[in-house]
């Protein structure tokens, strides 16, 4: 089994097709559909919250989505934080605004990079999304652009991007209860597809890697974690497409694509000796919460009911590994949490986890299981057991077909879990509250800024290494940086906005507060011969802890380059008339020389560089060097 | 030709496109895409159209010979919307099928009977609708343990007061609304519409307005129909009740009713019978600085015979109101309200207040200025001039309350109570 993941895997043979769709958000002043910022706020500072359930409702074509149905199944009771930066559209109790026009333009700016077409009117849709990550059950989105590409060495067709708004913050799952957040809820949002045309995990990560980077060339996208999210859709022959949702770290997007391959193959393989074993899944759901009544197991003696199924024939493959550390046991698994339960038990693992071998064989006695068959076990509240173990019953009949459709959310390690059915195209309906947009001649008259990698390279010329040269033309100083280099070397301007503040964030200073004006300052100063360019630091240093000291005191606490020039000289001046003084007492002369020194530079030099300086030259005198 | 509901081939933009055509407002194609996407299209060429099978949902109920009759009426509103996106239409179609197939925690409660009386929204219903809805409701009264009226919301109130003076009833009238269109996962409807069915058979016997009482899911409050207003465009609980505290409130998870008001009209209490009389010749008037009194004498050369003012403060219009009220008075019946909403009119603290009921106006209590307005036109309708006089300061159904409280305090200490 441990073979099966660490096999190379052959990817055109098995037919592997993967598409990318990559979620950014934009960095616009108001959110989509109402005038809230789109600021990021602490879950403390909530001052209001309220809950609301969902229900699935027929589509415009009377037809139910799967994916939809299945979350009212849940039935879950979604609790929702509000802020001062959030309003009664965020809460649904509002009708949203018109689309904002920043958002709409910048999405057109990117469909012209990305070499789309774009349609002549946006209308914007209701996709529905009752996970309760909306307030509404549904998502607003709208189709902008199609048909598109971007060269990696070969063309990846783009096939479509919609302008749609964020979902909550989920804070908490409590089981039967979600806690979500209202400040990302309608942050714009585009999302862009790409076609199926990738065939390795490698391509996937470089098409990722140049759709964010061409994303970033804007300059109006948001950064940091989480403003960015690729979902990836996989499929191999004889496979099926499944979509893995949330993949926020693009360093694992090759390993998520190489798991799934092995996720299918090893699916496959299951059902291949399924059909040979003439397999088949038991209907019926058992109640044997009778047999753990005095049970040593904890989670099933305090649960409410305890149910069972008979899955005839699977005994040894529900405990097979299909993914790194994860089983076909771990799929029933997912689905019983998705219904708000802890988890399932099946006989590949028992006895085990307090239940006794005698406990296995009194259920297997109920359900008339043969050799060869396996159980599973779920406990909880009664109705939610049932509605689990139903959906798993369904789940392991499909393991007799080979590898089932859905959506699949992205772990940490590169595997992924089970998270619903994969949605269809009747989960859409026209959000009639927004009138449809014509787009203009006017409104595509677009000029496309230069790519990060484009002006990289042009830094390099200006004689910045590679990497440097990357991290300078992804700044978002990096205009501060074109205006600098006419009046200093470039790899001085590249240290003052890139590589001096990444050295304090790592000794752990906050150099968020630090803004353009801030570095701005610091290079004037430099350029000007106030200060050496080695007090950068020192300078960035004094503005984190007072981000509004002004030009003369920066100078004067890092001495600027003619007080340091002064002081200098009054040192010298005053340990050759103390030299009696340190003759006698050594460096225990630094105190009362300290003193005389800061009679007459206090508040013109910062203390610490007058003592810096004072100790060097005393230790030359005292010879101790 | 119109090809809404049609699904097509076009060539646009150099590539071809497949969807269904959504009706559109612009005078664009709108096609619905397979992705789910509706996209319009000004430049285009039609290549293929094909006709499109109609996909139709069917249920059956079965009666539970255990369980109370329950009717409910539609009247349209945001509650009742349902757009066939097919075509663009808005469907006509109300049935007890389609009901309980969106909202099943229905049939429950009760055996649901459904009927679609109008489908208008609220502000194009008029005192005409008012009376066919209550000759409606008095036929299946006779029937149903209890009656459900759906209903837009904005002028719900009004047909709430009309109801409760036009019929006196032993069971229990619901007016029940959506404030979010009942085609969204989000909406109230089906929250207010179980607790409406829980409330229409439960031991009341009037006329009530069940909806949001807070902007959480969790419960609804059921309020006294001539004691309701709307007071917020958009909220879900956005149904106050003024003047007075909600009879009750019903704990939507637990479907239970908890009754904060034990004196209200029981089931069984009265008889069943109906006044469907209105004088529609009755005008609402809002007062503000600078108002002429002239607005009073062009009503009355039309021919109105009640005026409800609403007034500033206690219940006051300019003095110079003062003569032309005196002289139309004699053949009218004039109720002074407080635009202030809150509160109790009293015409005998102020000058002016003393003067306008010397002129002949009559103070109109602790009622809602539309509920006054509704209550006249029925006086008006069904008595003579000096009878319907009489009764103004009277409580009848219970629109005046006999003494003016807390009722904010009243109503947090109710729910405070069981928490």
């Amino acid at each position: 089994m441990q073979s099966t993941t660490k096999n190379a895997v052959d990817y055109n043979s098995v037919g592997l097709k993967v598409g990318i769709e990559i979620h950014q958000q934009l960095n616009t002043k108001c959110k989509l559909f109402c005038k809230c910022p789109t600021t990021h706020r602490d879950q403390e500072e909530s001052n209001f919250q309220f809950f609301r359930y969902l229900r699935s409702k027929k589509s415009e074509m009377g037809e139910v989505d799967k994916a939809a149905v299945e979350e009212v199944k849940r039935s879950k009771r979604f609790i929702y934080l509000s802020y001062d930066t959030t309003c009664l559209v965020e809460s649904d109790e509002e009708p949203p605004r018109e689309i904002n026009m920043e958002a709409l333009e910048l999405s057109l700016l990117i469909a012209k990079m990305l070499h789309m077409n774009v349609v002549d009117e946006v209308h914007v849709m209701r996709k529905i999304v009752i996970d309760g990550s909306n307030t509404t059950g549904f998502q607003r989105t709208a189709l902008i652009a199609f048909d598109g590409w971007i060269d990696v060495g070969e063309k990846i067709g783009i096939a479509t991007l919609c302008l749609e708004e964020e979902a909550c913050r989920k804070i908490e799952d409590r089981g039967s209860e979600v806690v979500y957040s209202l400040d990302r809820l309608g942050i714009p949002l585009v999302e862009i597809g790409t076609k199926p045309d990738i065939k390795t995990p490698e391509m996937a990560k470089k098409v990722a890697a140049k759709l964010g980077m061409i994303l970033r060339s804007t300059g109006k996208v948001k950064r940091g974690l989480g403003t960015i999210r690729q979902d990836v859709n996989i499929s191999i022959k004889d496979g099926a497409r499944v979509e893995i949702k949330g993949v926020q770290d693009l360093d694992i997007l090759d390993k998520i694509v190489e798991y799934e391959v092995i996720r299918q193959i090893s699916l496959l393989k299951i059902k291949e000796e399924l059909i040979k074993r003439g397999a088949k899944v038991d209907k019926k759901i058992y109640d044997v919460s009778e047999v753990f009544k005095n049970t040593k197991s904890k989670i099933l003696k305090k649960a409410k009911s305890v149910m069972a199924i008979k899955l005839e024939g699977f005994s040894g493959l529900v405990g097979k590994e299909i993914q790194p550390n994860r089983r076909l046991g771990t799929e029933f698994a997912d689905i019983a949490k998705t219904f708000g339960l802890g988890g399932i038990f099946h006989s590949d693992e028992l006895p085990a986890y307090g239940i006794s071998e005698k406990e296995v064989e009194e259920v297997k006695k109920r359900l008339e299981a043969k050799e060869g068959d396996a159980i599973i076990l779920a406990a909880g509240e009664s109705e939610r057991v049932k509605k689990a173990l139903s959906r798993i019953i369904e789940r392991a009949e499909q393991c007799l077909l080979g590898v089932p459709e859905e959506t699949r959310k992205a772990n940490e390690d590169g595997t992924t879990s089970y998270l619903r059915p994969l949605p269809g195209a009747a989960r859409m309906y026209p959000e009639t509250d927004v009138p449809p947009v014509k787009i203009t001649e006017e409104m595509l008259k677009l000029e496309i800024p230069e790519l990060i990698e484009n002006r990289a390279k042009r830094y390099e010329e200006l004689g910045l290494s590679k990497d440097l040269a990357l991290m300078v033309a992804e700044s978002q100083f990096y205009k501060l940086f074109e205006e600098y280099v006419k009046k200093l070397p470039a790899t001085v301007v590249a240290r003052v906005i890139y590589t001096v503040p990444t050295e304090l964030r790592k000794e752990g200073y906050d150099i968020n507060v630090l803004e353009e004006k801030h570095y701005r300052i610091v290079l004037k100063l430099i350029a000007d011969g106030k200060i050496a360019k080695e007090g950068a630091g020192e300078v960035l240093k004094k503005m984190i802890e007072n981000p509004e000291m002004s030009e003369e005191e920066l100078i004067n606490s890092v001495g600027g380059q003619s007080g340091l020039k002064e002081l200098e000289t009054f040192i010298d001046d005053l340990l050759n008339e103390k030299e009696e003084l340190i003759k006698e007492r050594k460096m225990g002369a630094f105190k009362p020389l300290m003193g005389e020194v800061m009679k007459v530079f206090r508040g013109k030099i910062d203390g610490k560089v007058v003592a810096e300086v004072l100790k060097k030259k005393l230790e030359v005198k005292t010879n101790i060097k | 030709m119109d090809l809404t509901g049609k699904k097509v081939k076009i060539k646009a933009k150099g590539k071809i496109f497949e969807g269904i055509v959504m009706p559109s407002v612009t005078g664009s194609l709108v096609l619905k895409l397979d992705n789910g996407y509706n996209v319009g299209f000004f430049d285009y060429e039609i290549l293929e159209i094909e006709e499109i099978e109609k996909i139709e949902s069917k249920t059956s109920l079965t009666k539970n010979p255990e369980l109370p009759d329950v009717k409910i009426i539609s009247t349209g509103g945001t509650i009742a919307s349902k757009v066939d996106y097919k075509t663009g239409a808005v469907t006509s179609q109300f049935t007890a099928e389609e009901i309980v197939g969106d909202v099943p925690e229905l049939a429950e409660i009760c055996n649901v009977d459904a009927e679609l009386l109008y489908n208008i929204l609220s502000e194009n219903m008029n005192v005409k609708h008012w009376i066919e809805l209550a000759r409606n409701v008095y036929s299946a009264l006779k029937k149903y343990e209890g009656v459900i009226i759906t209903h837009g919301t904005d002028t719900m109130a009004y047909t709430a007061s009309a109801l409760a003076f036009m019929i006196s009833t032993p069971k229990p009238i619901v007016l029940v609304g959506a404030q979010r269109s009942s085609d969204r996962p989000s909406s109230d409807a089906a929250m207010n519409l179980i607790c409406s069915a829980l409330t229409a058979t439960s031991d009341l016997g009037e006329v009530v307005v069940v909806m949001h009482a807070t902007t959480s899911d969790d419960y609804c409050y059921i309020h006294r129909g001539v004691k309701v207003r709307k007071c917020h465009t958009s909220r879900r609980d956005a149904f106050k009740s003024i003047n007075f505290i909600p009879l009750g409130k019903i704990d939507y998870m637990k479907r239970k009713i908890e009754w904060f008001v034990q004196d209200r009209f029981k089931r069984g209490e009265r008889e069943l019978e109906l006044k469907d009389k209105m004088e529609e010749k009755v005008v609402l008037i809002k007062f503000y600085p600078g108002l002429k009194p002239d607005i009073l004498e062009y009503y009355y050369g039309k021919g109105y015979k009640g005026f409800v003012l609403e007034g500033t403060g206690l219940g006051h219009v300019s003095t110079e109101w003062i003569d032309v009220i005196k002289k139309i008075s004699e053949d009218c019946l004039i109720i002074m309200t407080s635009q202030c909403i809150w509160g109790r009119v009293c015409d005998r603290v102020y000058d002016t207040g003393r003067y306008l009921l010397k002129a002949g106006v009559i103070e109109g209590e602790d009622m809602l200025p539309e509920v006054a307005l509704v209550k006249l036109m029925w006086l008006l309708g069904n008595y003579d001039l000096e009878e319907a006089k009489k009764y103004v300061k009277e409580n009848l159904v219970g629109e005046i309350t006999q003494s003016t409280k807390y009722w904010e305090s009243m109503l947090s200490f109710f729910n405070s109570k069981n928490k």
